[in-house]
């Protein structure tokens, strides 16, 4: 069995033209990651760049309104370009400048990556192209236009279902085809190794924060870390450093779209089987004969069909619990934290504030729950009417 | 046993790829016959998959072609079982793993023996992940078809000192599909394998006149067209048998000369 395995989960199932490349990609990352010069840079480029550390904010009038459990945010959504993927993307595009590459590409949903990534290429100095499914370019179009502005190309993607997984295909067709001067800067823990914990080492800057940041504050660590899972970026990152804490309770939250019961949902965790796609052995929503299926969430950026490896590896060992949250919920926590708390979160990051909603009155004033609140909202407000039925051009 | 070794017995041999399920069920019957009597000495056969990531647009819309009328993997067993009931051309599989993975290993090696599919070919299964399937497969007869790209390089010695049936060396860089040059050294890798082991070497991707087949045909034991003959496919539907008789035709005659 190859390398990059968490149990029977992750591997390299790619095409052989690309191996030579991700073997030269893993090697480069471990130098790097071992260099102090680069770990230095990188670490500038986070503090004075991106604006870490982000605030590990008590969200006090939700904690006492919903009575129960102590609520901490974790502000990724204050970080540049407003979410937590700017983390991984400056870790990226650093190492491919590095390795000599002239040019990155990128996959998006929701456009939160796809930003993220043209502006550490722009920042950077290389040419960035991005792949977007051509339904998420209308429901995310500000986004799009804001890749432009920061000098990106835009490939909309109308192969399948024109989403996430067909942006993903995209660029891994893309690189075969320009192995020599592009990286593909991966968005998620997902894809062949040393993808998965590349991009999960990346973003474990959230959990080593929030862990430090709690202890200041509560002398204490959380009895529970939530956080939103599509291929499951910021989920990892944000339990990365309370997996050896055993007492700490992990629980990501997936997109349950219009009900786990419908085929109308893009939770892997709670109805995916396993399979083998993208790079890697996890788990797929896939229909008979192992087609993977359409899925749906009104999160752009959850409507994957599947999930990072050690996030399957992380549930079948119980060290993790995953639970679906459906359109619904999710859409009520976006307007609940909003009025509460002043805090407009993204759609996606919603999902974990729903559940903490659902937790926290069930738990003791003791109990301390801390969401990772992976991004903010501003990009969702026209879904948020839409789904509302509030006609914005009115 | 294999019927591949008798695909490389008389000259270069020529090598089509067809998406089973495009336009039919039937219809794919049909064109593996029509290639068989015009000269293809394989064939190979894609099972429909909803991401195929490693090709070219017209495969692609082949795969969303016959994924539209829901072809299955069993549906791909039966083309195979009415095929064998007329042919002994050498058959071999062109499938993403996950198909193969959700329908069983065992299983689908089984029937894959049981119907006379002579090898497989899995884009998504480099050399560090092949223990999925090696064994079984060899168990079954059924030969594991390894690829070789233009960055390989010190791949190559490993790959084709542990290979079966033939060597599918990947003509170009990027996905399937037409091209009109090849600009891959492909002396070199063909060089390199021939060093290492004493399989058939077979060249694919981007290869679709005969111009193109006879210098490929000069160089290596097979050439492999697979988005010319889909085209065909597209451009026909349901009536396209003539056009592929005339077409192999021509490229086997291209190949021999």
């Amino acid at each position: 069995m190859s390398k990059g395995r968490y149990g029977e989960y992750g591997g390299q199932y790619i095409s052989e033209t690309l191996m030579n490349e991700l073997l030269y990609l893993e090697e480069q990352y471990n130098h790097y990651m071992n260099d102090p010069e680069f770990i230095e840079e990188l670490d500038t480029l986070l503090r004075e760049y991106a604006g870490r550390p982000s605030l590990l904010y008590y969200a006090k009038r939700m904690s006492q309104d919903l009575g129960g459990a102590k609520i901490y945010l974790k502000r990724e959504d204050l970080n540049h370009t407003g979410a937590h993927k700017i983390n991984n993307v400056l870790g990226q595009v650093l190492l491919a400048k590095k390795m000599g590459k002239t040019r990155v590409i990128a996959e998006t949903g929701a456009g939160q990556h796809g930003v993220a990534t043209a502006t550490a290429a722009a920042l950077l100095d290389v040419e960035c192209e991005v792949f977007m499914g051509e339904v998420d370019t209308k429901r995310q179009a500000l986004n799009v236009f804001r890749m432009e502005l920061l000098g990106a190309k835009v490939h909309t993607v109308k192969s399948g279902t024109k989403t996430l997984k067909d942006a993903v295909n995209d660029a891994f067709r893309d690189w075969i085809a320009n192995v020599d001067t592009t990286n593909y800067v991966i968005g998620s823990t997902m894809g062949p190794h040393p993808y998965p914990q590349m991009v999960r080492d990346f973003q474990a800057v959230i959990s080593e924060e929030a862990r430090q940041q709690i202890l200041e504050k509560e002398g204490k660590l959380p009895t529970a870390v939530l956080a939103c899972v599509g291929g499951g970026s910021n989920a990892m990152g944000a339990f990365y450093n309370f997996i050896d804490d055993k007492e700490v309770r992990l629980i990501g939250c997936e997109a349950g779209g219009k009900g786990v019961d419908t085929p109308y949902n893009a939770a892997a965790l709670t109805n995916g089987k396993i399979g083998i796609f993208h790079g890697m052995k996890s788990l797929f929503n896939q229909g008979e004969y192992g087609q993977i299926a359409p899925v749906y969430s009104i999160s752009a950026g959850l409507d994957y069909p599947g999930v990072g490896p050690e996030h399957a590896y992380l549930r079948d060992s119980g060290r993790a619990q995953y639970v679906p949250v459906n359109d619904e919920e999710a859409v009520e926590a976006f307007e609940y934290l909003s009025r509460m708390e002043g805090i407009i979160p993204a759609i996606e990051s919603s999902h974990a504030v729903a559940h903490a909603m659902k937790i926290a009155p069930e738990m003791c004033e003791d109990d301390i729950i801390i969401v990772c609140l992976s991004g903010r909202g501003d990009k969702d407000v026209k879904s948020i009417a839409d789904y509302r039925g509030v006609d914005l051009n009115e | 046993m294999s019927r591949i070794p008798n695909a490389f017995k008389d000259g270069t041999a020529f090598i089509g790829f067809l998406t089973a399920g495009d336009p039919t069920i039937e219809k794919t019957v049909e064109y593996i016959l029509a290639m068989d009597e015009a000269g293809c000495d394989l064939i190979e056969i894609g099972i429909p998959f909803s991401d195929p990531m490693a090709e070219g647009v017209v495969i692609q819309d082949a795969n969303v072609r016959a994924l539209k009328h829901n072809t299955t993997t069993d549906d791909v067993f039966e083309i195979v079982k009415n095929v064998r009931q007329k042919t002994d051309v050498p058959l071999v599989f062109l499938t993403y793993i996950n198909p193969v993975f959700f329908y069983g290993y065992e299983e689908f090696f089984r029937k894959c023996n049981e119907y006379g599919v002579d090898g497989i070919i899995t884009p998504d299964v480099p050399y560090e992940e092949k223990g999925e399937i090696a064994e079984i497969a060899a168990r079954n007869d059924v030969d594991v078809i390894s690829l070789i790209a233009p960055t390989s390089k010190e791949r190559i010695q490993m790959i084709a000192g542990d290979a079966t049936g033939f060597i599918y060396v990947v003509s170009s860089l990027g996905v399937t599909g037409m091209r009109s040059e090849i600009k891959t050294d492909l002396n070199a890798i063909i060089g390199d394998i021939r060093d290492a082991c004493d399989l058939p070497v077979a060249v694919g991707f981007g290869i679709n006149t005969p111009e193109q087949a006879a210098k490929i045909s000069k160089i290596s034991d097979g050439v492999i067209v697979g988005s010319a003959i889909v085209k065909i496919i597209e451009e026909h539907g349901e009536g396209a048998a003539e056009a592929l008789k005339e077409y192999v035709s021509a490229m086997k005659n291209a190949c021999v000369q």
